[in-house]
């Protein structure tokens, strides 16, 4: 089981954004395959990608590896197919998780299977960056469609909620030879204008050394006895200012980021499981057929007689996604509805 | 079959071809005639899995194209791929045991009819989703770019593939990125059983090729000799850097789509004035203005012999241990693999 160290004093302190930025550009110099390719990543006074991650790498690595493209969803994830097939790392970005659907067929039929159809003679070797998210941008700006993935053998699936990981994260990701969807949160990115979560400091430590953290780890964020909590990205940081707001009442929550959805770290939930013997899961995902359901039957299969009480799920409502602020608070699993979960968890 | 004739390329031309060249153009295609003819025997015969899309009449095509390809060129095929591997060199035995669902079997048995390919010898697992290669070819080609190499991506598709989304980002992209790849249309006229007349008002596929900047030409597919030409110059064009082009084919299947087709949706006359352009048949009997008919006989005969070798090597093979199903999906297994 790995805990995050928190930081100590002095410590270089980035944002996701940066720390993403910072692991692309490494990862460019450590090896010339790898290459950016997508809508806006590089055109000279653009935004530097949707999310300005890309901000500053056009002038280091030159229009040759930072490939901009027609609106062509389905030829970025063909185009990032083909040539990781051929022995490249690219690493496609397709502005927002919602136009994946564009490219489902490159992704499902393509991207996961080649590998499995060629009898391991060829590998897709590719990182597809994935912007999700809730952020007032309605019903096709704003989904987090990470669970369509995890339903897919041949790929794998990773969701990022601070810099730290996101860096190591990403580093790995790009030398990993299995296509990887990595899953990013638009509040989380800590760009320069724009939005915030909610005041949130979205920086965190990364080390100016070189690290990896590997793919499929957990961690556990906030160490606890009475009942263990896994929550990606926003619900992540709600789940731990609950645990918080519980620990005055003697609930003592473990938190746990899982970080890789596809594969799953059993042994780290697991394990928190069989300490506390409850479980509580909250994501920003709809609940119907979310990475949480799944995550309820392994543990239902493998810890169900280490449960004190039945397993809760803090998830996005069933309904698309509306505009209006107060409409979509009520959607998404906000910090009140993630505690009232652990709440109800806790009372069996 | 990558030519090891020593045939070149000129700058912007293909070479002439010999009478022996000929011959062999006109064994490969007899070959992909002859193993149309038995797989589908020895599916309905129970020997053979699963479903088979046999491509009798387009035979040019395939041979004529791949016969200007190194073997470091690469192709993406379709649901209709037999005649595309034989054409790029996967081994005889290895397509057919991939058929059989045998261990031995280009692709362990896990891809069949529908999935056959070699990366070895530039083939990719087939991609029987309609449109599928078409902007997976883009990134072969965009790699070829990237690397400096003079390597030419091929994609093989169909009339039916012009009407995917797929079809016009994986053009567009390929144009507006100068990308080594030849699109080749094999149009035969119908997507499964829908006439390409009834799905689109543009008759000719090619001239989709002017809404992106790219070279348009129609080529007789019924000829082995045209299609040659024209793809050896389309070839030459892009490894020499000048961007892509569609190349489109006019052939006709002379089976039905798929097992169980009885073709009820054309016409008898219409086949038979097809059969009439049969291009084995139209280049045995150029050939036989030149060669011995012996000769000829004798290339029958090979083709016989090569093919009962392959059944048998097949028939003989193992199957794949049950167990195999469960492993190969990444190349990095993380956490517990699948068990039986």
């Amino acid at each position: 089981m790995t805990v995050a160290a928190g930081p100590a004093n002095g410590e270089r302190r980035l944002t996701i954004a940066e720390a993403l930025r910072e692991a692309i550009a490494e990862e460019m110099r450590h090896d010339e395959k790898v290459f950016l390719i997508g809508e806006d990543v590089g055109v000279p006074g653009g935004f530097g990608g949707a999310f300005g991650v890309y901000l500053g790498l056009t002038e280091e690595f030159g229009h040759d590896r930072i490939i901009d493209t027609p609106i062509s969803e389905k030829a970025i994830a063909g185009a990032a197919i083909g040539a990781a097939l051929m022995g490249m790392r690219p690493i496609p970005d397709l502005q927002y998780a919602d136009f994946l659907f564009e490219c489902m067929d490159e992704l499902v039929n393509q991207a996961a299977k080649m590998r499995y159809m060629s009898n391991g003679k060829l590998s897709v070797p590719m990182v597809l960056r994935c912007p999700v998210g809730t952020a007032n941008r309605g019903a096709q700006h704003g989904q987090c469609p990470e669970s369509y993935f995890v339903h897919v053998p041949g790929l794998k699936v990773v969701c990022v909620s601070d810099a730290y990981h996101a860096k190591g994260l990403l580093k790995s990701a790009v030398r990993d030879d299995d296509p990887v969807l990595f899953f990013e949160h638009k509040l989380l990115y800590g760009s320069k204008g724009r939005e915030q979560a909610g005041g949130m400091d979205l920086t965190a430590h990364v080390p100016e050394e070189e690290y990896f953290f590997p793919i499929g780890k957990a961690v556990v964020k906030r160490a606890g006895t009475s009942v263990t909590v896994v929550a990606t990205q926003m619900s992540l940081y709600r789940a731990l200012a609950a645990a918080e707001e519980l620990a005055h009442d003697g609930i003592e929550c473990e938190v746990i980021d899982p970080l890789t959805l596809l594969p799953l770290d059993e042994e780290t939930i697991f394990a928190s499981v069989r300490k506390t013997g409850r479980l509580v899961i909250a994501h920003e995902d709809t609940l119907t057929g979310g990475w949480g359901a799944e995550l309820a039957a392994r543990v239902a299969e493998e810890c169900l007689y280490s449960l004190q009480a039945p397993i809760r799920r803090a998830a996005s409502h069933d309904v698309p996604l509306p505009v209006a602020p107060v409409m979509e608070q009520t959607v998404v699993p906000s910090q009140a509805r993630i505690k009232a979960a652990i709440q109800r968890c806790c009372e069996g | 079959m990558t030519s090891g004739t020593g045939v070149e390329n000129t700058e912007r031309g293909v070479s002439e071809v010999d009478t022996a060249h000929e011959l062999d153009l006109y064994r490969q295609m007899l070959l992909i005639r002859r193993f149309e003819e038995r797989v589908y025997l020895l599916y309905l015969q129970g020997e053979i899995p699963g479903t088979l899309h046999q491509s009798q009449g387009q035979e040019a095509v395939a041979v004529g194209v791949c016969d200007v390809l190194q073997r470091t060129d690469w192709i993406t095929s379709t649901h209709r791929p037999h005649g595309h591997a034989l054409a790029k060199g996967v081994d005889l035995r290895a397509a057919m045991a991939e058929l059989f669902g045998k261990a031995t079997g280009c692709c362990g048995g896990k891809g069949g009819s529908m999935h056959l390919g070699d990366p070895s010898v530039g083939m990719l697992p087939a991609i029987a989703i309609v449109g599928g290669g078409n902007t997976v070819v883009t990134g072969l080609g965009l790699a070829f770019k990237l690397m400096r190499t003079d390597q030419v991506a091929v994609c093989f598709f169909g009339d039916g593939a012009s009407n995917e989304g797929a079809f016009h980002e994986g053009l567009n992209f390929a144009a507006v990125q100068h990308l080594p790849i030849v699109f080749a249309c094999e149009n035969n006229l119908y997507g499964a059983s829908t006439p390409f007349h009834e799905t689109s008002l543009v008759p000719d596929v090619a001239t989709r090729a002017a809404a992106y900047g790219v070279r348009g030409e129609i080529v007789d597919g019924m000829d082995v000799l045209a299609a040659r030409e024209a793809a050896g110059r389309a070839v030459a064009e892009a490894r020499a850097g000048d961007g892509p082009s569609l190349l489109e084919f006019k052939t006709y299947r002379f089976a039905g789509h798929s097992r169980g087709d009885v073709r009820g949706y054309r016409s008898r006359d219409e086949e038979a004035d097809w059969k009439e352009r049969d291009p084995i048949v139209r280049l045995r009997e150029r050939l036989a203005l030149t060669l011995d008919e012996g000769i000829l006989d004798e290339t029958d005969t090979q083709v016989e012999a090569a093919l009962d070798e392959a059944v048998e090597f097949a028939r003989q093979s193992p199957l794949p241990r049950p167990e195999d199903a469960l492993t190969g999906a990444y190349a990095t297994v993380i956490g517990r693999e699948a068990t039986p």
